[in-house]
């Protein structure tokens, strides 16, 4: 068999409808072995239909996918015990404790790690005997991912693992995942947090409306926006200033505004800080707020979509 | 291929491995166990509440032995007399009834049967009463006898107690068909429609486990409580209502089993597509609640009109609670209940054909 060793997912013009909707549209991707690939995208953007169809908990409506060299029509029975898998919604079950859970899941696989190997990974060692009911948010989506791992898997799904966590657990959660890669294990990972993006894949693809919109290094798509970095401001007493004034500003690539505030994009911060404050002198108007950010993933989806990535 | 396929070792259930996980089929039946025996509630409803039902109805129908008879005597000359006799004679309790309350005594049961003082002495009582017509014969006789009457002879009295016939010995194999039901029908569809709602199932189904073993685990695990349940209602029965089991032990036994499994099966069927906890306990109480009627728990399903018969003799609980009285209370042999039996298999492997193709698994 003479399969490209080096791709872990591979998928060609892959379709998923549900009656009028087409929440998968013609989605093509590759992931390469060894490799942390972000699907990035609002909700609602097809993110969880794609990665269950590649988990083969969904089928396509058309196209074609392929895990590890397999597929899912065929080979099923192999590819489960390959697949590490983390679901959005999961509940386990309340009144076992984490080592029985860990145990029950362990026992589908064939081989792998111990638990108290697996518990170490996660760092639940302490919470051995604690029911999963008696958990924080961060500790049961550790144990799940722990769950994923009990078969040793050599690419792992996670379906947005750490909606919700606050920023030590999400951070506790990157560190196993880490380790997970050091091992050279794959990951598909969904989220909706660019940080987490930018701090844990090689790759990302965003998608919107079930269509890939971008795809790159974090580095490669923020660069893409020929603006490193983002000024934002906002004017007090609702003092009003036609945008066309800022686009013309030095460095200004982009301009943009929401509800409270202006985004300037600019490739030279150096020069537009200085234009933007002569200018508003001139206009008498003052600031309420200034700040600078250097440009994100969110950036580039906002300038792709002209929508923000999480639609409060 | 490198990886042996999961379920190979099938007839050595524990893997030779230092992960300290068993076989998936342990593994499953073992959480199914701990779940539930974690949920207090459920622990309740299966043991507690079929023997405290018991308790309450054993106590309740009780067999009464030898009462006095209570006698009204209404206050005016004469009624001391009366009563003198009376007690001398034993067995009675003498109620004093003012005159113008004779009819209302009878009436609400305050005294069966009211004596009034004369010569002769005038007996009220309520001919449609069974115990008012008992007092009035026990009072005539200590009466009489107090006036001196000599009897023509006494007979020899041998009080029987038939154990085995007392309500009580009618009830408990009523008691424990209900369980059954109810057990195999919670036991198996609740937990799976929580799975359900919580994604668990689908979490699993993402795993190599087997399905057929988990639909299994439900099985094994509810054999284990059965084993419990009957224990704990049968023994509680004999230790303190003294309800003997005539049959043999293995056919009671059989019996309890092949009820768990065709009423897990249906409890399957009923799990098989419900989504949301709601829905499995309207249609689990849909189809229980006619058989609590129905099918002779409480009281014979015979109290049904003729008409009615060949329907509520199809239903399961009815096969179930019939079989086992005939075990426990008859002593009969498995091969005498072969139509009830008959009637539990069909249901059973039905429920349970249907169930496999229906069930969702996502």
């Amino acid at each position: 068999m003479v399969a490209e060793p080096a791709i872990a997912l591979h998928c060609e013009g892959v379709v998923k409808r549900y009656g009028s909707v087409t929440a998968v549209d013609g989605l093509d991707l590759k992931v390469l072995r060894g490799e942390c690939f972000g699907l990035l995208g609002p909700n609602g953007a097809g993110k969880t239909t794609t990665i269950e169809i590649l988990e083969g908990l969904l089928h396509a409506d058309d196209g074609e996918v392929t895990v590890l060299g397999q597929r899912w029509k065929s080979d099923a029975a192999t590819l489960r015990q390959r697949l590490g898998i983390q679901l959005q919604e999961t509940q386990l079950a309340d009144k076992l404790t984490v080592a029985e859970t860990l145990r029950l899941f362990r026992s589908f696989y064939p081989s792998g790690p111990t638990v108290d190997e697996l518990l170490d990974t996660v760092e639940l060692k302490p919470k051995r005997d604690a029911w999963v009911s008696k958990l924080s948010g961060g500790q049961k989506q550790r144990l799940s991912v722990a769950c994923a791992l009990a078969g040793r898997p050599e690419l792992l799904f996670l379906d947005e693992p750490t909606t919700g966590l606050d920023p030590q657990s999400r951070r506790q959660l990157w560190e196993v995942l880490e380790r997970f890669r050091e091992r050279g294990g794959t990951i598909l990972i969904t989220t909706h947090y660019m940080d987490e993006a930018h701090a844990l894949c090689d790759r990302v693809g965003i998608m919107d409306k079930g269509k890939l919109i971008a795809l790159g290094t974090p580095r490669e798509l923020v660069a893409s926006l020929g603006a490193e970095h983002v000024v934002e401001f906002a004017l007090a007493n609702g003092h009003a200033i036609e945008n066309a004034l800022f686009a013309a500003l030095p460095g200004v690539r982009d301009v943009r505004q929401d509800d409270t505030h202006l985004h300037l994009s600019t490739s030279e911060l150096h020069l537009t800080v200085p234009a933007l404050l002569a200018l508003l002198s001139r206009q008498q108007a003052t600031l309420s707020q200034l700040g600078t950010h250097s440009a994100t993933l969110e950036d580039v989806f906002v300038t792709l979509t002209g929508r923000q990535l999480r639609d409060e | 291929m490198s990886r042996p396929p999961s379920h190979q070792s099938s007839s050595v259930l524990r893997r030779p491995s230092s992960s300290g996980a068993r076989h998936p089929l342990i593994e499953l039946t073992l959480a199914r166990f701990r779940e539930f025996l974690r949920e207090p509630e459920a622990v309740f409803w299966v043991f507690m509440f079929p023997v405290i039902m018991t308790c309450a109805l054993g106590i309740a129908f009780r067999t009464r032995g030898a009462e006095p008879v209570i006698a009204g005597i209404v206050e005016q000359d004469g009624a001391d007399d009366l009563a003198r006799a009376l007690e001398s004679a034993g067995g009675f309790t003498v109620r004093r009834i003012a005159p113008d309350q004779v009819d209302r005594a009878v009436r609400d049961g305050r005294a069966p049967v009211v004596i009034v003082p004369g010569t002769p002495p005038t007996y009220r009582f309520d001919q449609a009463r069974a115990e008012s017509q008992v007092a009035r014969l026990a009072v005539d006789r200590a009466l009489q006898r107090a006036a001196g009457r000599n009897d023509a002879f006494t007979a020899v009295e041998q009080p029987v107690q038939n154990v085995g016939s007392r309500y009580i010995d009618w009830l408990v194999p009523g008691l424990l068909g209900m369980n059954i039901m109810s057990t195999g029908l919670w036991g198996v569809g609740f937990s799976i429609v929580q799975a359900r709602t919580k994604k668990l199932l689908k979490r699993l189904v993402a795993t190599p486990m087997s399905k057929a073993h988990y639909l299994m685990s439900h099985v094994f695990s509810r054999l284990l409580f059965l084993t419990l349940e009957v224990v704990v209602i049968v023994g509680f029965a004999w230790l303190f209502f003294d309800v003997k089991v005539h049959g043999a032990l293995w056919s009671l036994a059989g019996l309890a089993l092949l009820g768990a499994l065709s009423f897990g099966g249906l409890g399957l069927l009923l799990a098989s597509r419900a989504r949301t906890i709601e829905a499995v306990s309207g249609l689990m109480n849909l189809v229980m609640l006619p058989m609590w009627v129905l099918s002779g728990v409480f009281f014979a399903s015979t109290n049904f009109p003729d008409a009615m018969q060949p329907f509520i003799r199809l239903l399961p609980l009815t096969a179930l609670n019939d079989a086992l009285r005939a075990i426990v209370n008859e002593g009969q042999a498995l091969a005498t209940v072969a139509t009830e039996i008959a009637i539990l298999t069909t249901w059973g492997l039905v429920s349970f054909v249907l169930s496999l193709r229906l069930f969702r698994w996502q």
